[in-house]
């Protein structure tokens, strides 16, 4: 079997594609039909010194891939096939694989350590294969070159794919022991020291405990630092990454090391070979990142403070650092601007410069200043684009008091260098930096604007005329363009912008025609561009608006009916098509919200419709979630009326929400059906059998990307307010699930950040759930199947005001849901709410609270259950006052005193007794909202007795029955229910 | 060239693709307008006043049966809500308005247990209003449905200002009394506040969100561009002896007109009620008597009452109580119609029970009642007004009935020394 097998997987190498796909439908076949043993031979051709190194390396590659895959779904599965296969098996593949590494092929050894450690993210988690550390580590110091190497290689890779609580201290110790050993100068071979400081990298997630030891940690920076200076390029560079890891993880901990590491990457920067330097300004990237964050936590209004205190390095730094970027600035390639994927040492000069400028504010423009003026006009272009390029990229992080004064007089300098430099990379930074200016120094919330009624024209001109400029500088033209229209949003009807719609729209479609459009992404810039101007019409620009949507329409058309397409325009087509979709939906959410061109654009809907369906024939993912983004917002605009498209969309829909694999389309589609939802409010019911089958079998899957679970649950809600009380007959499948949902999530440790969020982000669906049904069932009158489920709604939001963990739009729903149970169930759950104690001091806390919509959705619980609480009480009395309309007990009551004016006294007292003999039957005396005042003390009474359940069960039966009694019967009914009171 | 690292971004490179920002605005618009579908259904249908169908237009009706249709159409459409029922035309929507307010009886016996279960205020004097805030104006109406003000104010969406929160339809209704010489509205009750009734809740609770919730929204302020008229609250007092002394004799920044009592328990509730009292005499009000359409105190008790099919003359109470007739004669020669108003005097002395009814004997007609009038007077106030000339309700025995209410409690925890 053997010989076999490395046949075939030489087969599964060829060039000859028949060959190929023969040899791996045979691997598929044997591993189908005998796992352990495929995998065994697969472990055996790996470490077999005599076998051809192509059929090694994808035996290791296919054994990698039975034990680990992107989806976590599938990853899961694996493990747990590799788990279940018998001991002796996975350990002899286990002694195949650490066999390996005494092969004199690298590529072997390398191989096998990326296969160890998927074998330990297995099983070290579950304490299985404890040994595997100790016994790569036990002969360290023994073992021939290359073997150590593959053993510090096989460490950094499980240290990659290990979990670091699943390894104990003393391992930890060890390792970092074996690894920092390794990398130290007196290493002879340089393949084990770079091994050995790549696995840092890898390992530093490992040393939280050895990073508050000073002296362990001054060791491994020392030895980090050292390794920075090696003579091999490989372990200099792998060294500035372990420091730029170490400036994220450890940022709090490097105080007595900057003034080092400023050398070091200063010396770095200026002299070394491009992808150390790069590091090297990396490192100081990434210091940025973490003063931002933290500074960022400082002037948050609800934290005010930060966990980690920050150390000001960048501000220290700043009278170096600031040169040193600047310098890198001249460092341009020259082709750069063109090359998309491009990054060198000037971009990443740049890039840092801009963080830089964040992290201080103010203090870097001055340091900045006197190198735009020094080369803004050097003959040398790298002068004038560098000069240009570090104006740029200081705009965001001033004040804009700071910066306009600068900017007011650079603005025509711009303007003229965007027209006439003869240089392109000048032109395209020039128009980049306007951009920026745009972006930052331009809008609603600048309050000086540098942009006037006066050079926007200017602008505008300027703008326009370079969109004929090559496809790199009529792209940041564009990008320019759509920032200076985003500064006018919220402008409404005085934009300067106005007199020009028509030129930027005919110079954006002439763009979008160009032959080199898909150069650069010009395309794409243009129709962005040309959807933010849409975003930004209004009344007056609205019509203008209006005429591009047959423009567009007649594009898309064009490109659904294209034929015989080869794959390279096909995928041109498929962006297209996206860009298209993108626009559309852009200006049906303009226009419907134009009260003026609503109704206009409403003629368009049909075709409009029609298209976006044929558009469905594509398969690219992108192109369906634009469509469907597209119907969402046709059906928000549309409202009921959408429904007469509904039985072609509903296909799609369905489609849509079938898409597992492309979990964006799905969570695209669910949010449509919520769009949907509340277009066609009950006309949705005929689709919800299938939408609600489709959304149940979704959540029961574990191969559905988690992210889309929350939107389904709010998609519920929405459903059931559509749909009202007809939402019953789907009760007993949703709410067992959002139960069990609700469970999990209340009891939810959340170990990191993204855990939390996601915890959050399903326990508001839920409560979104929750809301739209109660909301739903209002004044139905099978409100009552709801009652059952009240209590662990309340038990639910009980256990989660317990935990502590509700981030703001939790506690709003949580609020809303309170309150929702409160007005649709009533006294049904009046007196559950208000025995549950958390949900009042939730309520009470939030009332206080900051934030509006939070303190609203407090006061909205607060009344409902307030109402229903009372509501409870009165119940007695609604009853009563439902019946009969006699007057005459409050003439009895009120008669004696007027009967006899003469004496007063003895009407009072009269009065009394009569009011006496009234109250003990009061019941009688309560009709039609003619309640005397004394009656009022006993129902007073009631509401004391409030608690009291049974209450309600007599009165009914009591009125009733002394209404047929008649008036007889009265006095002996009435005792009776004051006995039963 | 190698790419830069993932976590990297270049500068020159947007921050994110617009498409992305399409998803995300996608999002966004959903998450709004889910929200916002939740509160049209939290607000509308959670009101005691929630949407109804949507009136049709109805046929013209006969003069004669005009007074029967009318009330049949208005009990379809209490269901209405302020914003729709401002809709309606003339008569009608003065009636709808003229419905909403909770009308107090007049106290003609004082009601037992006053310390424990009733609040009490010093009612301003002025004119009775509910005022309506939404859509960025605010609407004051009388009693008898005609607008009094239409103003800018600080009540929520009650001026053409940037509100944060709430959609600018939902609305507020308070219940007021306008006091012409400081041009202040004097809040007397909340009925919705942000489009959340508050017909059902009690009115210690009312008074509580009435005290926390104005004071917010600045409504209380000095009157200014987008404030016409400042709102002020009354105060409010426990019904108990220091209570009804503050209210009956303090210092109040108003000209007094009696005073309100209010039963903590009772919930909102529209047309006259029991559990809201109004009482007044001289020290505490310049209006105790009635006066007639010349402003004088006629020396004859007079009443307005509704003239009905039969001849008879009723309340305005619901159910109407008949208090006397008319003969044909005197209704055909007068020109008086079914459904007028009309103002007869008592003939003193004639006042009687019978058969557990009170019956004015004799009624004098006076004429038809002042145009303006929506309603005729309630039982109440005729009783109270009966005994105000005869034997008044004294603040003394209020204060005995307090007094005793206490001494009965007393009683239960510890001997009465007597004394006597």
């Amino acid at each position: 079997m053997a010989l076999e097998v490395t046949q075939v997987l030489l087969y599964a190498q060829s060039i000859d594609a028949a060959t190929r796909n023969h040899a791996e439908e045979s691997l598929k076949q044997i591993q189908e039909q005998n796992l352990p043993a495929f995998l065994l031979s697969l472990s055996a051709e790996l470490a077999n010194n005599n076998k051809p190194i192509e059929s090694r390396k994808l035996a290791g590659l296919i054994l990698k891939n039975a034990l680990d895959a992107k989806e976590l779904h599938r990853k899961n599965d694996l493990a747990q096939r590799w788990l279940s296969l018998d001991l002796a098996t996975k350990t002899q593949i286990k002694t195949s694989l650490l066999q390996t590494f005494s092969s004199p092929v690298s590529d072997a050894r390398s191989t096998a350590a990326q296969v160890i450690a998927k074998v330990a993210g297995i099983e070290l988690p579950h304490n299985q294969w404890p040994e595997l550390i100790g016994s790569l580590l036990s002969n360290i110091h023994q073992v021939e070159t290359h073997v150590k190497q593959a053993t510090l290689e096989t460490l950094g890779y499980v240290c990659e794919e290990v979990d670091p609580q699943v390894v104990d201290q003393e391992q930890v110790n060890r390792i970092l022991t074996a690894v920092v050993q390794g990398m130290n100068a007196t290493e002879t071979s340089s393949d084990v020291r770079l091994a050995a400081t790549r696995a840092l990298y890898n390992a530093l997630g490992f040393a939280q405990a050895n990073f508050t030891n000073d002296m362990e940690r001054d060791y491994i920076m020392r030895v980090v630092c050292e390794a920075t200076q090696s003579s091999d390029v490989k372990i200099r560079q792998a060294a500035f990454e372990c420091l730029v890891a170490i400036s994220s993880t450890y940022y709090e901990k490097l105080a007595p090391y900057m003034q080092d590491i400023f050398n070091i990457t200063s010396k770095a920067v200026r002299e070394d070979e491009e992808p150390v330097a790069l590091q090297a300004i990396e490192f100081w990237s990434s210091i940025c990142d973490e003063e931002i964050d933290i500074l960022d936590d400082y002037r948050s209004e609800y934290t005010g403070d930060s966990d980690v205190p920050c150390f000001y390095f960048i501000k220290q730094a700043l009278p170096a650092l600031v040169p040193m970027l600047l310098e890198t600035l001249l460092k341009q390639e020259e082709d750069q601007d063109q090359d998309e994927g491009a990054w060198n040492i000037a971009m990443a000069g740049g890039t840092c410069l801009g963080l830089v400028a964040r992290t201080v504010g103010d203090e870097i423009v001055p340091l900045v200043m006197p190198f735009i003026e020094e080369n803004i006009s050097k003959p040398d272009w790298r002068g004038r684009e560098a000069a240009t390029y570090a104006f740029g990229s200081i705009l965001d992080g001033p004040s804009p008091g700071k910066l306009a004064p600068i900017v007011n007089v650079a603005l025509n300098f711009m303007l003229a260098a965007l027209s006439r430099d003869p240089n392109n990379h000048v032109k395209d930074t020039t128009a980049w930096t306007l951009g920026r200016i745009f972006e930052f120094l331009h809008g609603a919330a600048v309050e000086t604007s540098v942009i006037t009624q006066e050079n926007c024209q200017q602008i505008l001109t300027v703008l326009l005329q370079s969109m004929k400029d090559v496809p790199n500088v009529a792209e940041k033209a564009c990008g320019a363009l759509y920032f200076l229209a985003q500064g006018y949003e919220d402008e409404g009807s005085v934009s300067p912008l106005t007199p020009f719609f028509q030129d930027i729209f005919q110079m954006l479609l002439f763009v979008t025609h160009r032959e080199d459009a898909t150069e650069s992404n010009l395309r794409t810039s243009a129709y962005e561009a040309l959807n933010e101007v849409v975003r930004c019409s209004n009344d007056e620009t609205a019509p203008i608006v209006m005429q591009l949507i047959p423009v567009i329409m007649l594009e898309l058309h064009q490109t659904v009916e294209a034929q015989k397409l080869t794959s390279d325009e096909r995928d041109k087509q498929n962006d297209l098509q996206g860009l298209l979709c993108g626009c559309l939906q852009v200006i049906i959410q303009k226009m419907g919200s134009i009260e003026g061109s609503k109704y206009a654009f409403m003629q368009y809907a049909d075709q409009i419709m029609d298209l976006l369906l044929k558009v469905f024939a594509s398969r690219n993912a992108t192109v369906h979630e634009e469509a469907m983004l597209a119907i969402g917002a046709l059906a928000y605009t549309a409202g009921p009326n959408f429904a007469k498209y509904m039985p072609q969309f509903y296909q799609y829909l369905e489609m849509g929400l079938q898409n597992f694999e492309e979990y964006q389309i799905c969570a695209i589609t669910v949010g449509v059906v919520g769009d949907l939802c509340r277009a066609l409010e009950d006309k949705i019911l005929p689709y919800c059998d299938g939408i609600m089958t489709q959304l149940l079998k979704n959540l029961s899957s574990n191969q559905l990307h988690r992210s889309v679970k929350p939107p389904i649950f709010s998609c519920f809600g929405d459903i059931a307010l559509a749909i009202g009380e007809n939402f019953e007959k789907y009760l007993v499948y949703a709410m067992p699930m959002l139960q069990s949902a609700a469970e999990l999530s209340a009891h939810a440790v959340s170990q990191d950040d993204e855990m939390l969020e996601y915890t959050n982000q399903l326990r508001n669906g839920i409560l979104e759930a929750y809301s739209g049904i109660l909301q739903g069932f209002k004044s139905s009158p099978k409100t009552q199947a709801l009652v059952p489920y009240a209590a662990h709604v309340l038990q639910f939001i009980d256990t989660m005001y317990g935990g502590r963990e509700m981030d703001d739009a939790v506690m709003k729903s949580a609020l809303g849901v309170l309150g929702d149970l409160a007005d649709t169930l009533g006294s049904h759950v009046g007196p559950l709410i208000s025995q549950s104690s958390s949900s009042k001091d939730l309520i009470e806390e939030c009332m206080v609270y900051d934030d509006p919509l939070i303190r609203e959705s407090a006061e909205w619980a607060k009344l409902a259950i307030n109402r229903a609480v009372s509501a409870f009480a009165s119940i007695p009395c609604c009853v009563w006052s439902g019946l009969g309309s006699h007057h005459q007990p409050y003439q009895v009551l009120t008669s004696p005193s007027l009967n006899d004016p003469t004496n007063k006294q003895q009407g009072h007292l009269n009065a009394n007794i009569v009011s006496a003999y009234a109250s003990c039957w009061l019941s009688l005396i309560n009709i039609r909202n003619k309640w005397s005042g004394s009656v009022i003390s006993k129902w007073s009474l009631l509401i004391a007795l409030r608690h009291l359940k049974v209450l309600l069960f007599w009165v009914v039966p009591c009125f009733f029955a002394l209404f047929h009694i008649g008036s007889t019967g009265i006095v002996v009914v009435s005792l009776l229910f004051v006995y039963f009171v | 060239m190698a790419p830069p690292p993932d976590r990297r971004r270049p500068i020159k490179r947007a921050a994110i693709s617009d498409q992305q920002r399409r998803r995300e605005v996608a999002l966004r618009l959903q998450a709004d307008r889910r929200s916002d579908a939740q509160n049209r259904a939290r607000q509308l249908a959670s009101s005691v006043l929630s949407l109804g169908p949507e009136p049709a237009t109805e046929p013209e009706v006969e003069p004669e049966q005009e007074m029967s249709e009318a009330s049949g159409q208005l009990a379809g459409r209490s269901d209405l809500d302020p914003v729709r029922a401002a809709r309606l035309r003339g008569p009608e929507v003065r009636k709808w308005f003229a419905r909403q307010l909770m009308l107090p009886e007049w106290m003609v016996d004082v009601p037992p247990s006053l310390d424990r279960d009733w609040y009490v205020f010093t009612r301003p004097s002025g004119k009775r209003c509910f005022v309506v805030s939404s859509n960025g104006t605010t609407i004051s109406r009388l009693r008898n449905g005609s607008i009094l003000h239409r103003f800018p104010s600080n009540l929520p969406n009650g001026a053409r200002t940037k509100d944060v929160s709430g959609p600018a339809s939902s609305y507020s209704i308070l219940d007021c009394i306008f006091h012409e010489p400081d041009e202040t509205y004097y809040v007397i009750d909340m009925v919705c506040w942000r489009g959340y009734s508050l017909y059902d809740c009690t009115a210690e609770f009312r008074f509580f969100w009435l005290n926390s919730k104005l004071s917010e929204t600045g409504a209380s302020d000095s009157p200014s561009q987008y404030h016409r008229y400042r709102f002020n609250v009354v105060q409010i007092y426990e019904c108990n002896l220091a209570g009804l002394q503050a209210s009956y004799s303090g210092q109040v920044p108003y000209v007094k007109d009696g005073l309100l009592f209010f039963n903590k328990h009772a919930h909102y509730q529209a047309g006259n009620t029991p559990l809201a009292l109004v009482w007044k005499d001289n020290v505490c009000s310049q209006y105790v008597l009635d006066t007639d359409s010349k402003g004088q105190i006629p020396p004859q008790q007079q009443v307005v009452l509704e003239l009905q099919n039969d001849g008879n003359l009723t309340t305005s109470d619901d159910p109407p109580v008949a208090l006397g007739s008319l003969s044909r004669d005197l209704i055909a020669q007068s020109g008086l119609r079914v459904g007028n108003l009309v103002r007869v005097a008592i003939k003193d002395e004639r006042m009687r029970l019978v058969d557990g009814k009170l019956d004015l004997g004799e009624l004098q007609l006076v004429g038809k009642a002042n145009h303006s009038r929506a309603f005729a007077d309630t039982y109440s106030k005729v009783l109270f007004q009966h005994a105000a000339r005869h034997a008044p309700l004294r603040i003394e025995d209020l204060v005995a009935s307090i007094q005793s209410n206490s001494s009965m409690d007393n009683s239960q925890a510890l001997d009465v020394e007597m004394e006597g």
